[in-house]
């Protein structure tokens, strides 16, 4: 099996598997019970508390953690909505292309009233810091962008946009999800607010999140229950996910360049390759890339068909079809950077990590232009386009 | 559970009747780009018989299983039950589809039904129009 699905999952590695065992074993004790056995978890907690935050340049307070990125994403958005609210401030920006954890949630804000304001991304999928400097309000209470795009893998001018935010008083939060581990985070110096990392994005496990809050800026309860963390997030602590999550960033962090000049190398190859398929086009920003990345649309054919043909040669890989969302509609990230529905209905996302290899980058190389051939070869559109009935888009 | 039963799986890798009959006796397109899928059914008529039927389509796995399977379903049957295939009988065929893929079947009926409407054009036979709906399920239709 070839799996080129990081974007959406990651096989969880050696040192997060081994972190997390003895707390699925022995080491059972709930964080906020007094007797050792209980205590040695809370101290794991706060060690993990302590290596997340030096990931990221934070201080250990300023870490709550969370089920994942959506969790982290909606009390992020919502407790900046709260803290704008208070002083009369109701406008929030962001960007087309976010992840659906913080449109809903703004989708959500703006049935309370609030005013959102979705800056368009043009055709590389990107916002610029002037983009947010002219959009800022009076009344702007918020502005969240993510880092990178999950689907077309542009990487954001996080660093200055922070820059703007702060110049301006306004709280920036961003969805570092898939950034965290693959790209550097440095709170302070990038002036983020907030910011929603996911484990299971860098090798950790499912379901363990955090949200960095800057000190000084309150959060509010998106559980409601017990007093765990500092109040803010209700319910017994995931302590075996936690501390896996840590030891997870810790090693993706400690190898991150590294990763980063061979997994891009791998893009840079299958990024090439797909490129001689006539009538496709990559999606995305080609230079300001995540190093994993790729991602392609061609004309003709039909996402979902080609992943069930991949998957039956061994090659694990995602679509921004309708057919694979569920919906009637392709990817809202596609259309946001002006692809057409009908070729964004036959798009392909492979994402590499580091275990990824130039051997498998042949396989798919040599499986993909097969397939998009052997597809637009029964399809009455791909024949209508080659007959000259219909013009091409690509 | 998998998203598809194994007919599904089995009519999408291997389907039956691709292609193009060059001198077919009518041919029904359904569907658009703007929803994915476009199915286009070919017809070779012999005596009020299906003689040959082929297909081409774009879309999603259901969709290229669910024209290969109706293409079986009508294939040297007469012409009246080809008429009367309904997108119920490819879902059966097909053992089911997810309830998000029916619309998939639907496509596969409707094709058929608007290859058969071009053979009576062409060959002006007399029909009563009302076997032939307009399908206006799809909002794509209108762009």
């Amino acid at each position: 099996m070839i799996y080129a699905d990081n974007a959406a999952t990651t096989k969880m590695s050696r040192t997060a598997i081994d972190t997390m065992l003895p707390y699925l074993e022995d080491g059972y004790g709930n964080p906020s019970s007094l007797y050792a056995l209980g205590q040695r978890s809370a101290e794991a907690l706060q060690s993990a508390r302590e290596r997340i935050a030096a990931c990221i340049g934070a201080s250990p307070k300023e870490i709550t953690f969370t089920s994942g990125g959506s969790e982290a994403d909606n009390q992020a958005i919502i407790s900046a909505a709260r803290i704008g609210a208070r002083k009369g401030k109701k406008h929030i920006i962001s960007t087309t292309f976010e992840h659906h954890a913080v449109l809903h949630t703004l989708d959500k804000l703006a049935n309370e009233g609030f005013e959102v304001e979705l800056l368009p991304v043009g055709e590389l999928g990107t916002v610029t810091p002037q983009q947010v400097e002219e959009a800022i309000r009076e009344d702007t209470c918020l502005v969240t962008i993510m880092y990178a795009n999950n689907e077309i893998g542009s990487i954001l001018p996080i660093s200055e946009i922070g820059a703007v935010c702060r110049k301006r008083g306004v709280l920036f939060h961003t969805d570092a999800v898939q950034a965290a581990g693959h790209l550097p985070i440095d709170v302070e110096a990038q002036n983020i607010d907030l910011l929603s990392l996911s484990a299971h994005k860098f090798h950790g496990p499912k379901g363990s999140g955090a949200l960095y809050a800057r000190r000084g800026v309150p959060l509010t309860n998106v559980i409601e229950g017990g007093a765990q963390e500092r109040g803010k997030r209700a319910g017994t602590e995931n302590v075996p996910g936690i501390v896996s999550m840590a030891a997870a960033l810790e090693e993706s962090c400690a190898h991150m360049e590294e990763n980063a000049v061979k997994v891009s190398a791998l893009r840079d190859r299958l990024i090439a390759g797909l490129a001689r398929i006539p009538h496709s086009a990559l999606n995305g920003d080609p230079v300001h890339r995540l190093p994993g990345n790729v991602n392609f649309c061609f004309e003709g054919i039909e996402g979902e068909s080609l992943l069930l043909l991949l998957d039956d040669k061994g090659i694990c890989a995602s679509s921004g079809s309708a057919c694979t969302s569920g919906s009637l509609d392709p990817s809202h990230v596609l259309l946001a950077i002006g692809r057409p529905h009908e070729v964004a209905h036959g798009s392909l996302r492979l994402s590499l990590c580091e275990t990824n290899t130039d051997t498998e980058i042949d396989v798919i190389l040599k499986a993909v232009p097969e397939i998009v051939n052997y597809l637009r070869n029964m399809s009455p559109l791909w024949k209508d386009k080659i007959s000259g009935k219909k013009a091409f888009v690509l | 559970m998998a998203l598809y039963s194994e007919k599904v799986m089995d009519h999408f890798r291997n389907p039956r009747n691709v292609g193009v009959i060059e001198d077919a006796d009518g041919v029904g397109e359904v569907g658009n780009a703007v929803c994915g899928d476009i199915m286009k059914i070919y017809l070779k008529i012999q005596d009020d018989v299906v003689a040959d039927v082929k297909f081409e389509t774009f879309g999603c796995g259901s969709a290229i299983a669910s024209s290969s399977m109706a293409t079986e379903l009508i294939k040297g049957k007469p012409l009246s039950d080809a008429l009367k295939l309904t997108n119920q009988a490819v879902t059966e065929a097909l053992d089911g589809l997810p309830a998000h893929k029916l619309h998939c079947s639907v496509l596969a009926e409707e094709a058929i039904r608007a290859a058969v409407k071009d053979y009576y054009d062409k060959n002006g036979i007399p029909y009563d129009p009302a076997q032939f709906p307009d399908c206006g399920h799809c909002e794509g239709c209108s762009t």
